[in-house]
């Protein structure tokens, strides 16, 4: 038995999207309220139908006690998060799903929600971060191992990955350009995007370099903002406002030595310059009874844009180390590409919510509301990620297998 | 404005550093004070381990042998870093942080600045030797330059 077709997304909703620190004064407690709703509203359902909460690294800005509580909700039938963090995103409705599949619950909410007012995930791993702050990391006995060397940010680190890469495959700057100026052109077609300026490949090559090889817009935005979306079962789908998008499957975890990843550094040398997506990827696989020639538009964590190329390699669409010619050969652009990526504007473009904006677009995908619509669009790839474990995917559908 | 390939690598600054040993990876850095590497090496199987930890992750034994190593090893990747992340590094900038595979070892790798480089000339690859850096009293951590040199 797995979970496949057991379940679908029926809403999606979110708050505005905020550059950092602009969201205050409302809290992060608040905007996940607010997206809750907007997501209830959009399935034609209501709070008194919600029964469990399915997420990923701390998305409520509160715990579910407090939030159960202050929305009304009547019944808790289960509460569930994805240890790890980003990575979790996509993920987060597998557990929503699993949650429904095994009769637990039969109404679950995934959410996120994100305020970098008081502090930055671009400095996680710096080592003083501000008293309170939400997600610097404390000194560790592991990270004694990293920071010394002083990688304090995560686009730092996975500079490094990035740099093995272009080592082993020859991988180039303008591969990065491509993802990063293609996810803009798809940014710039919606109201809801941060970043609708053209972005060109010399203004990208203009702009001052972070962490080589990472320049500014190899880097995803600082934001603010909240994202929901509403799982039930797949019988109860087919009543609601919306055409469901069904989840044919979903995957989470890794490599136990992929591990922490990006955090120690260590991991086998098969596995150094990908995304940890590979064990994910042939499991979703599996689940879906597909393969990637099914998939019509993925939507690809983008935290740093050489990370949307190794996933490309890691689920299948390319061999792995062609990523950068696949994308150099204009497929991954929309309309005109065999697989359009990110068609949201992504985090790069649109807005950094850790991942849930991808799961809003794949859902909007399959049921034919996009703003850059795939034309037919029936399956659509999610995933959270690259990060620690667990990394994670969901396959949605317009139709049950 | 980013630096050129002739610039000098810099270090993070000391102050940043903060050391924080538990019972596993005390010996490692006591070792390093006296500017010694020294990597556990599992004493059931004989598979090294970096950082330190409490089990071995291929046999799953907890007892290790500290074996000394030169530092000697090769970049197996790395980054430059241009853009100071905390106001704190604004001086600091360019470093370049990297990661050395040292040899007979099953692959370990140790993390730590390259120095005494221009950027230019830092390549994946590149032979480097380690080059204790004492931040403070009691604390000293590892970096690189390229051997030779």
């Amino acid at each position: 038995m797995t979970l496949r077709d057991k379940a679908a997304i029926v809403g999606v909703g979110s708050t505005p999207y905020y550059k950092r620190g602009r969201s205050l004064p409302q809290t992060p407690f608040e905007m996940a309220g607010k997206a809750m709703l907007a997501a209830l509203d959009d399935a034609g359902l209501a709070v008194g139908d919600v029964d469990g909460l399915a997420l990923y690294s701390f998305g409520l800005g509160g715990d579910t006690s407090l939030f159960a509580q202050v929305m009304g909700i009547p019944e808790v039938r289960f509460t569930a998060m994805l240890t790890g963090g980003g990575g979790g995103a996509a993920g987060s409705v597998g557990l929503g799903a699993a949650a429904i599949a095994s009769g637990m619950a039969t109404c679950v909410v995934s959410l996120m929600s994100l305020q970098q007012a008081a502090s930055r995930f671009g400095a996680s791993y710096a080592p003083k971060g501000k008293p309170g702050a939400q997600y610097s990391a404390p000194p560790s006995p592991e990270g004694n191992f990293i920071q010394p060397a002083g990688l304090m940010g995560p686009g730092q680190m996975f500079a490094v990955l990035a740099q093995r890469h272009m080592h082993l495959y020859g991988t180039k700057r303008e591969h990065f350009a491509e993802v990063a100026i293609s996810t803009r052109e798809n940014a710039r077609r919606r109201q809801t995007s941060i970043m609708r300026d053209e972005l060109t490949l010399d203004g990208y090559f203009d702009a001052r370099m972070v962490a080589e090889p990472l320049c500014l817009f190899d880097f995803c935005l600082e934001c603010d903002g909240a994202v929901a979306v509403v799982t039930t079962t797949a019988e109860r789908a087919k009543d609601l406002r919306h055409p469901p998008a069904f989840v044919r499957a979903s995957a989470n975890g890794g490599n136990g030595r992929w591990g922490q990843a990006i955090t120690w550094m260590g991991m086998p040398d098969e596995e150094f310059a990908s995304s940890g997506h590979r064990p994910v990827a042939k499991r979703l696989w599996d689940m879906a009874g597909t393969g990637p020639g099914d998939v019509d538009v993925a939507l690809l964590y983008d935290h740093f844009s050489p990370m949307v190329i190794l996933q490309l390699e890691d689920y299948g669409f390319c061999g792995i180390g062609e990523g950068g010619e696949f994308v150099a050969d204009g497929n991954i652009r929309w309309p005109s590409g065999s697989l359009p990526v990110n068609t949201h504007g992504g985090n790069l473009s649109e807005a950094y919510i850790i991942g849930m904006t991808h799961v809003k677009e794949g859902v909007e995908q399959v049921r034919g509301t996009a703003v850059n619509q795939v034309e037919g669009a029936k399956v659509a790839l999610v995933t959270g990620g690259p990060a620690s474990i667990p990394v994670s995917s969901l396959l949605l559908s317009s139709e049950p297998a | 404005m980013t630096a050129s390939g002739d610039t000098l690598a810099k270090l993070p600054p000391a102050e940043l550093i903060n050391l924080t040993p538990d019972v596993f990876t005390k010996p490692f850095w006591d070792a390093a004070v006296e500017h010694r590497l020294v990597i556990p090496r599992c004493t059931s199987c004989g598979t090294f381990r970096l950082p330190p930890c409490a089990f071995c992750w291929s046999c799953q034994a907890q007892d290790v042998e500290w074996i000394e190593h030169d530092g000697s090893g090769a970049v197996y990747s790395f980054t430059v870093i241009h853009h100071p992340l905390l106001p704190e590094l604004a001086d600091s900038v360019p470093y370049v942080p990297a990661v050395v595979e040292l040899p007979d070892t099953n692959g370990c790798r140790l993390v730590g600045a390259v120095t005494e480089v221009k950027l230019g000339d830092v390549r994946v690859g590149m032979d480097v030797d380690l080059v204790w850096r004492d931040v403070r009293e009691g604390e000293t951590v590892p970096t690189f330059r390229p051997s030779g040199t």
